[in-house]
């Protein structure tokens, strides 16, 4: 009797782990993703976990940025665009023409963080309207005393990311009302790192990137807290994840089309991608959704790719996942 | 009178001296800082592992093996399009064709060629090879951009090679009843070998640190396995260098100042092997 109850523990055991062997197996093919440099270390960590279990599947990652990623995107090149802002109405079109839906899907928060040098002592905080102030097209602040007048009159030194850039769309959008629109006479650059130098070798210097970037640099820099509305924040992982780090805490987002998503092994990457983005995130840097974000992402990813299902994917039913 | 005149004169010529020298140790000195610092952060991270590895998330475990493979497919195929074209080239211009407005208009778009900025040829490589070719981001269509993007230095140093050789080699081969194909092939080309031959050197060692025309046709970034065929996706070592000097954190800075060891030594190791073949045909010339 005991004899007979292991043979068939066994067997079902064998069984088992044949079934998700060859479960394992079946999955193959490429997977092409490109977009945003912001998004890429969380794609690149998913990728490499993901092949670590697949490893009949070629997932490759480029960094075109979000603008160049979906130009492919939007004509079939890639299964999945990284992006650091929403997809823009002109790509919206285009994708339309080309019969390509698709669903956003956001993956992580990056916190927007206003950098000083750790020799300023005057600025305690920093409200929306004053960034609006620096920052607003055409800004008449030359100096920190024109922000508040009692703080020194010295030349006020900015730093920022260049135009092509994610970040600079978002932080423009949120402190100025509309993305692009920004003083134009600031020290400009696409490589965060030489921001990062450049506020650390100005005692007046001001500038703005991803929180991951201060994260490292926590020695070299200080950071301001930020009022929007509701007294000061500083940023960090407790205030962007819960969203009491406003305006300045923005989604990062991969888009999955809808050729993409009938492959199965985008469809399982995806799937993956939302399971361990939590952990995957924080472990490159950036900030987590909160959970259940998550999990609403991944019901509305499987309904959506549900719908898909046998139908002509030259329709055109474009699906936004719901995000608050 | 003259003797104070000879004196100037002499210091003239010794300011020049001190001026010459010093610009040309400027070279060797700013050399020395980049090999001292990217020695000083990268050497550390530089074992086995670093160039048997795929890139990952953890510094500690991220390697160059794809990147290192890319660049090597891609250099080499580089290599098998661009120098028998681009050699083809300068001798038609340099050896066969007429001098007529034609090929001075060719040779005006040439030298203008090879001032034109790389990324533009990454332009021109996105619509030609990966859009209307259909290539995508293939090694080959890499390749062919990278070669678009040389061909001008090789024909043009190509043909400063040639102009080297004596007319009167020429001069004694038709003499004797030679054609102008066994001319050159026998004795226009041998002669003018070495020159050529660092012409292509220089131009393979600027493909091999270019990033912007291959991050333009949209080469990849994060790629965990090796290319098998011209076909095949790939990344290249600048790219991942320029990755992982973008990144937050400092081990990446480190690991990106380690693949710029790597890259330096397959460039030095390219070097090397041009020199090599260089005086083992001139010794055979003897």
């Amino acid at each position: 009797m005991n004899r007979l109850i292991m043979f068939f523990a066994l067997s079902a055991v064998f069984l088992l782990s044949f079934g998700g062997n060859s479960y394992a197996e079946k999955i193959a093919g490429k997977i092409r993703i490109d977009g945003s440099s912001t998004v890429f270390p969380i794609t690149e960590a998913v990728a490499e976990e993901f092949q670590k279990k697949h490893r009949k599947v070629r997932v490759t990652v480029g960094i075109s940025g979000t603008g160049g990623g979906f130009k492919k995107f939007t004509t079939g090149q890639t299964d999945i665009n990284d992006a650091s802002r929403p997809i823009k109405k002109s790509e919206q079109e285009k994708a339309q023409k080309n019969g390509i839906s698709y669903i956003d899907l956001p993956v992580a928060y990056d916190g927007l963080s206003v950098v000083i040098n750790p020799k300023n002592d005057f600025v305690d905080h920093l409200t929306v309207t004053e960034l609006r102030k620096i920052w607003q097209p055409g800004s008449a602040v030359k100096t920190w005393s024109d922000v508040r007048p009692e703080w020194p009159n010295k030349a006020i030194k900015l730093y920022g990311p260049g135009a092509d850039s994610g970040t600079f769309d978002y932080f423009t959008k949120a402190i100025n009302g509309k993305s692009q629109a920004s003083r134009s006479d600031f020290t400009a650059s696409e490589d965060d790192n030489v921001l990062v130098m450049g506020v650390a070798g100005d005692p007046y210097a001001l500038g703005y990137f991803g929180y991951a970037y201060y994260k490292e640099n926590k020695s070299r820099l200080k950071v301001v807290p930020v009022d929007g509305g509701e007294g000061p924040v500083k940023p960090s992982e407790k205030s962007i994840n819960d969203g009491s780090y406003k305006p300045l805490s923005r989604p990062i987002f991969i888009y999955v089309s809808n050729q993409g998503s009938q492959k199965s092994q985008v469809k399982e990457f995806v799937r993956f991608y939302l399971k361990n983005a939590a952990e995957l995130s924080k472990e490159v840097g950036y900030i987590p959704l909160p959970d259940k974000d998550y999990q609403n992402s991944l019901n509305e990813f499987e309904k959506w790719s549900n719908t898909l299902i046998g139908k002509n994917q030259s329709g055109l039913n474009v699906k936004k996942a719901s995000f608050k | 009178m003259i003797s104070r005149n000879l004196k100037n004169r002499y210091l003239i010529a010794k300011i020049f001296h001190g001026f010459c020298f010093s610009v040309a140790w400027l070279g060797v000195l700013i050399l020395g800082i980049l090999l001292f610092h990217v020695t000083r952060e990268g050497f550390p991270w530089l074992d086995m592992q670093f160039l048997t590895e795929f890139p990952s998330r953890f510094p500690a475990k991220a390697g160059i093996k794809s990147a290192l493979y890319g660049t090597l497919w891609l250099i080499s195929f580089t290599a098998l399009i661009s120098v028998p074209i681009g050699i083809g080239a300068g001798v038609y211009l340099e050896e066969f064709a007429k001098k007529n407005r034609l090929t001075q208009f060719i040779d005006l778009n040439i030298a203008n060629l090879a001032g034109v900025p790389s990324i533009v040829y990454g332009m021109l490589g996105l619509v030609i090879f990966v859009r209307w070719f259909g290539l995508e981001q293939s090694v080959l269509a890499g390749s062919m951009t990278m070669s678009l993007l040389i061909l001008p230095v090789i024909i043009i140093s190509t043909r400063e090679a040639l102009r080297a050789v004596p007319n009167t080699i020429r001069q004694a081969a038709f003499a004797l009843g030679a054609t102008r194909w066994q001319t050159v092939s026998a004795h226009v080309l041998p002669a003018a070998f070495p020159g050529v031959l660092t012409g292509i050197i220089l131009a393979l060692s600027r493909a091999i640190g270019e990033t912007a025309p291959l991050i333009m046709i949209g080469a990849l970034t994060y790629v965990a396995f090796v290319p098998e065929g011209p076909m095949d996706d790939f990344t290249a070592l600048p790219i991942q260098i320029f990755n992982w000097a973008s990144r937050p954190q400092k081990e990446f800075h480190e690991l990106a100042a380690a693949g710029i060891l790597v890259l330096l030594f397959v460039l030095l190791l390219m070097n090397s092997l041009a020199v090599i073949i260089r005086h083992r045909l001139e010794k055979r010339k003897q």
